[in-house]
């Protein structure tokens, strides 16, 4: 009776063979989980029959087959010193902007003076295309890490600042309110009740950024380098290695999706209580 | 009204405001009480008639305009130890288990907890009928729970006076009366002076001694009722026949028109 009424309630239908229904239903559960890879695996496939069968040119668009073979074609030492080059000026960007971003918030978010007259010109700075400003940041700052690193900044900092300002402005009013008639100083209302309730918000920020520092280091490799993933895109296409420039993409596609994950396993490991109950 | 020896006492307080648009809003005009040593007052009245301004007054986290807040005779300027405050919501710190929550302000205020702090955490736990949850997260609670984790909270470190909030205004009205009941069975075993706000005529009636009518715009009281009915309240309190008549004239004073000044 138990049973019965259980896989009634799994399936609404075919009642009558509770075995086959459990059986499609595993078989379902199977091609849900696996549903996101298959899909892939079936692009790639496309990808690839177009190319073979219409013969397409490799600096049209060259096949997945081709991609891969250029991609070990080449020196696994070369591509390590691109990707570890993309990889210094992104996180350098990013813990600069990191570390200049939540002092600020703290700064906007609990003096009216400051948000008054920081907040609009952060916006003017956010709205200026990082792309034009690029060119210029290199002249002014000469050759070298550090205007790439400028350049994966300016494009980082800005989610985290507001961010970071709304998360610390969530505090409930009500603990402040605590936390002053305990007598206690704006510093420590900053570092035990506001700074943590921002946490969840700065950590959504965080993972935001760290996307957008690897653009922002392609970008200044574009400008000025003479090295990283951006540099030897540029440099591969420039001389028509398509398929050299396809791997490099993808060399920087996972490096991001790498670099978004560890951010979601140190959110995972120093804040489980901030996390939605479901996820932790 | 004005007893020399009086735990709290209001003389003449007006309370303005400025709205952002520049006006002067009087939250407060001219209010005169005062609140006897182990008393339970509850405050009633429409919303916006400056209830949690008075006690925010109280709390010393907002000063008077004008008139005076004396707590033991001395004028308040500034929070004081001896006071405790439960807030509507029980805001409680998520990343903080509740025997940590319950001991948060005396690590927020000195950095540390000692260990007879956490002992007293504990007991407190016990009388709210928690202790099997010290260990586990604010989410894991029910909202009466959470709100029970609030008042420990606010008795940690013993103080004299309770300042309450609204404090079970967000739930339903089961666990609410259930509250009432629990909070009475709390200041009875630990006597304190409590100024509990709401906006519930039978709460006020159930949990207090007196009640300060107010009336809105500008606030001010409006009567002060002495409940009379025999302690310890039980849910019978409820069906007596001078419960229904003071409910009744509670409501016709709250919903009647403010006096023409």
């Amino acid at each position: 009776m138990n049973s019965q009424t259980t896989s009634a309630a799994r399936s609404s239908a075919a009642p009558l063979q509770p075995e086959l229904t459990k059986r499609k239903l595993l078989v379902l559960a199977w091609l849900d989980r696996l549903a996101p890879v298959l899909a892939a695996l079936a692009v790639i496939g496309v990808w690839e029959l177009i190319c073979r069968v219409f013969a397409l040119p490799n600096y049209l668009l060259p096949s997945p087959s081709a991609i891969v073979t250029s991609a070990f074609a080449l020196d696994p030492g070369i591509w390590l010193t691109h990707t570890w080059a993309t990889l210094r000026v992104s996180l350098g960007g990013y813990a600069l902007a990191i570390i200049i971003a939540i002092p600020l918030a703290v700064l906007l978010a609990n003096s009216r003076l400051m948000s008054r007259t920081l907040y609009p010109m952060l916006v003017v700075i956010q709205s200026t295309p990082i792309v034009g400003v690029a060119p210029i940041i290199v002249v002014l700052m000469g050759a070298g890490e550090m205007p790439r690193i400028f350049i994966t900044f300016l494009i980082t900092f800005f989610p985290i600042v507001v961010s970071t300002v709304t998360g610390l402005m969530s505090t409930p009013e009500e603990l402040k309110e605590l936390s002053r008639s305990l007598g206690a100083s704006k510093a420590r209302e900053i570092r035990n009740i506001q700074l943590p309730f921002a946490v969840p918000y700065i950590f959504s920020a965080l993972r935001i950024s760290i996307t957008l520092a690897i653009i922002g280091a392609v970008v200044a490799e574009f400008v000025a380098a003479e090295k990283g993933l951006g540099f030897f895109i540029a440099f591969s296409t420039s001389f028509l290695r398509i398929p050299q420039a396809f791997a490099a993409l993808i060399v920087l596609v996972t490096l991001s999706l790498l670099l978004f994950q560890v951010i979601a396993l140190v959110q995972r490991w120093l804040f489980p209580w901030s996390l939605p109950k479901e996820s932790r | 009204m004005l007893t020399p020896d009086a735990t709290i006492r209001f003389q003449d307080v007006e309370q303005v405001f400025m709205s952002s648009d520049g006006t002067a809003v009087q939250a407060l005009a001219n209010v005169n009480f005062s609140i006897a040593r182990h008393e339970f007052v509850a405050v009633i009245g429409p919303s916006g008639c400056g209830k949690s301004t008075l006690l925010r007054i109280i709390a010393g986290l907002v000063r008077p305009t004008r008139g005076s807040v004396q707590i033991y005779g001395l004028p308040v300027t500034e929070p004081r130890e001896e006071i405790g405050i439960v807030f509507q919501r029980p805001t409680l710190l998520p990343w903080l288990n509740i025997l940590d929550n319950v001991t948060f302000p005396m690590r927020h205020k000195y950095g540390r907890v000692t260990a007879q702090e956490t002992e007293r955490a504990r007991e407190l736990l016990a009388l709210t009928r928690l202790e099997e949850f010290a260990a586990k997260r604010p989410d894991e609670l029910s909202g009466g729970m959470q709100q029970r984790v609030g008042i420990a909270r606010a008795l940690l470190h013993d103080p004299d006076i309770l300042l309450m909030d609204e404090p079970f205004s967000a739930l339903d009205a089961l666990t609410r009366d259930e509250m009432s009941f629990e909070l009475l069975r709390i200041w009875t075993e630990k006597p304190k002076t409590v100024l509990f706000i709401t906006h519930s005529i039978p709460e006020a009636l159930l949990l207090a001694d007196r009640i300060l009518v107010m009336s809105a715009r500008p606030g001010a009281v409006r009567e002060i009722i002495d409940v009379g009915l025999p302690r310890p309240r039980t849910l019978d309190t409820l069906s007596e026949k001078r419960f229904n008549e003071l409910a009744n004239h509670i409501r016709s004073q709250v919903f009647s028109r403010p006096v023409a000044a």
